[in-house]
């Protein structure tokens, strides 16, 4: 079964800045906590919007305030993204007209609306339901074009882990992200925390010193914030549960979830919420936190995300459609609305880690097309911001 | 043949990891793409753990992924379990 030759095609939506969308959203961006209910409201009432809760946005400064800044400018620039209204209360620290400014540059319709401005709740409401209407409708006479799988940023997570993951979901997924730099795309390997005993083995992949002397440093530097923290994150890994489970060194934990990065060359490593600069494999410096890594890699421009599973999870994006890989069958059946595609079968003997791989491709192409994913259908919007500093 | 299961990852591995608790004395099929071989296992070895596919010398790499994920403490035959008894952390390069 050769689905893939040298190039494989989806239909996206070609966006002014050149990228390319798979989704077609009004997103009503709240850049302040304070405007997180408003948003939600105007979300109810028109069809065609997406929003999301989150507890960020004011009293925050120096690197932290910037981090936060960059994810919100990365959510709103996405180019899933058809149009933008961004909803201010007025007196925070993150500036709802500056946001929507640096939006702009891409050349889509992006709208202020400021809940202070307004009058209060409700008009706010009002007035950022009936820019809604006007841009959803708009929306929907864009119309997909064949896209090539080069323009594709796939981002790659694994939640709620379990002895399976390492063997199954993840080195299927590192199959497919190989098969992804294979046809001139982007694949991120992500969660930092993650991959501490396993650097060595990433910097050797590198293509050149400077981005080997990177994978030191970010690993370095996550080890530290946990040391003031009081914990040191190497010692005590693997757990005697992890060497009950067969896990015999560190490197082997590790590896477990860097096999999602398969075996090609890694290119760079990049900031959280950054976009890439470069195709093929590319390391984004985030925690291990499910959703605060899925939020980095989105508004780091990644238009789909594969995230596998061994206990089950029900994350979801706003933005970018999340394909959920269960490692072991019995979940799949058992948590089977969260679920779309089983890796059980590697257990099961049933299919080889290529196999997997390759279903894993054709889905992407069918989800990058307007499949919708389950944690689509579910509505399970979540987001959060990796805050690098205290709130102040 | 039998029913035990056990996965082969990487061409240049030399373990395997069992999808079962497979019992001492058995012989497991193991496949990578289009290659299939197979391996007696002499010790029981249970679900997740692993086991040599050929002969591992004392000092010497032991691979998963591709990968080194330590080295051998002593010689390890094919079919032997390989756990943290015979295998440890390689000294990591200095930066």
């Amino acid at each position: 079964m050769e689905i893939y030759e040298k190039s494989m095609k989806f239909w996206g939506y070609r966006r002014k800045d050149g990228r390319v969308g798979v989704r077609n959203h009004v997103l009503i961006l709240p850049t302040i906590t304070c405007a997180a209910q408003t948003a939600q409201r105007v979300t109810e009432l028109v069809n065609g919007t997406v929003s999301f809760i989150h507890p960020h946005g004011c009293g925050q400064i120096g690197a932290d305030f910037d981090q936060t800044y960059k994810t919100y400018v990365g959510i709103g620039a996405h180019p899933n993204v058809y149009a933008v209204i961004v909803l201010g209360l007025g007196c925070e620290s993150h500036q709802a007209n500056k946001i929507a400014k640096e939006i702009e540059k891409t050349g889509k319709p992006v709208e202020v609306v400021s809940i202070q401005d307004q009058g209060g709740t409700l008009q706010a409401i009002a007035d950022t339901a009936k820019i809604a209407v006007r841009l959803v409708q708009e929306a929907s006479t864009m119309q997909r074009e064949e896209c090539d799988f080069s323009e594709l940023i796939v981002a790659t997570e694994c939640g709620g882990s379990d002895a399976c993951s390492g063997l199954s979901a993840n080195p299927a997924v590192g199959k497919t992200s190989d098969l992804l730099v294979e046809l001139g795309g982007t694949a991120i390997l992500a969660e930092t925390t993650e991959l501490i005993g396993a650097e060595h083995l990433l910097a050797q992949r590198a293509v050149n010193d400077q981005v080997s002397k990177r994978a030191y440093e970010v690993i370095e530097a996550m080890e530290k914030r946990s040391v003031l923290m009081g914990v040191d994150l190497r010692t005590g890994n693997p757990s005697p549960g992890n060497i009950e489970g067969g896990i015999s060194s560190l490197e082997e934990k590790s590896l477990g979830a860097a096999t999602k990065s398969g075996t090609s060359r890694l290119q760079e490593v990049i900031n959280y919420a950054e976009q890439p600069t470069k195709k093929g494999l590319v390391w984004m410096d985030t925690p291990g936190h499910d959703i605060e890594q899925l939020t980095g890699m989105v508004a780091g421009g990644a238009q789909v995300v594969l995230f596998t599973t061994g206990r089950g999870t029900p994350t979801g994006s706003p933005i970018a459609p999340v394909i959920k890989i269960s490692t072991n069958t019995p979940m799949f059946e058992k948590m089977n609305e969260n679920m779309d595609l089983n890796a059980g079968t590697i257990i099961d003997g049933i299919e080889t880690i290529d196999d997997v791989g390759k279903r894993i491709l054709l889905e992407i192409q069918s989800v990058a097309s307007g499949k919708v994913t389950k944690a689509e259908v579910l509505k399970q919007y979540d987001f959060g911001i990796w805050r690098i500093g205290p709130t102040f | 043949m039998n029913d035990y299961k056990a996965l082969y990852l990487h061409f240049h591995d030399n373990v395997a990891v069992a999808l079962s608790n497979i019992p001492e004395q058995t012989t497991v099929p193991l496949q990578i793409e289009d290659q299939r071989f197979t391996v007696k296992v002499l010790d029981a070895i249970r679900f997740g753990h692993k086991f040599a596919t050929r002969m591992i010398k004392q000092g010497e790499d032991i691979k998963k992924y591709g990968e080194v994920i330590g080295i051998a403490t002593s010689d390890i035959h094919p079919g032997h379990h390989v756990h943290v008894h015979n295998l440890t952390s390689k000294p990591r390069r200095e930066v």
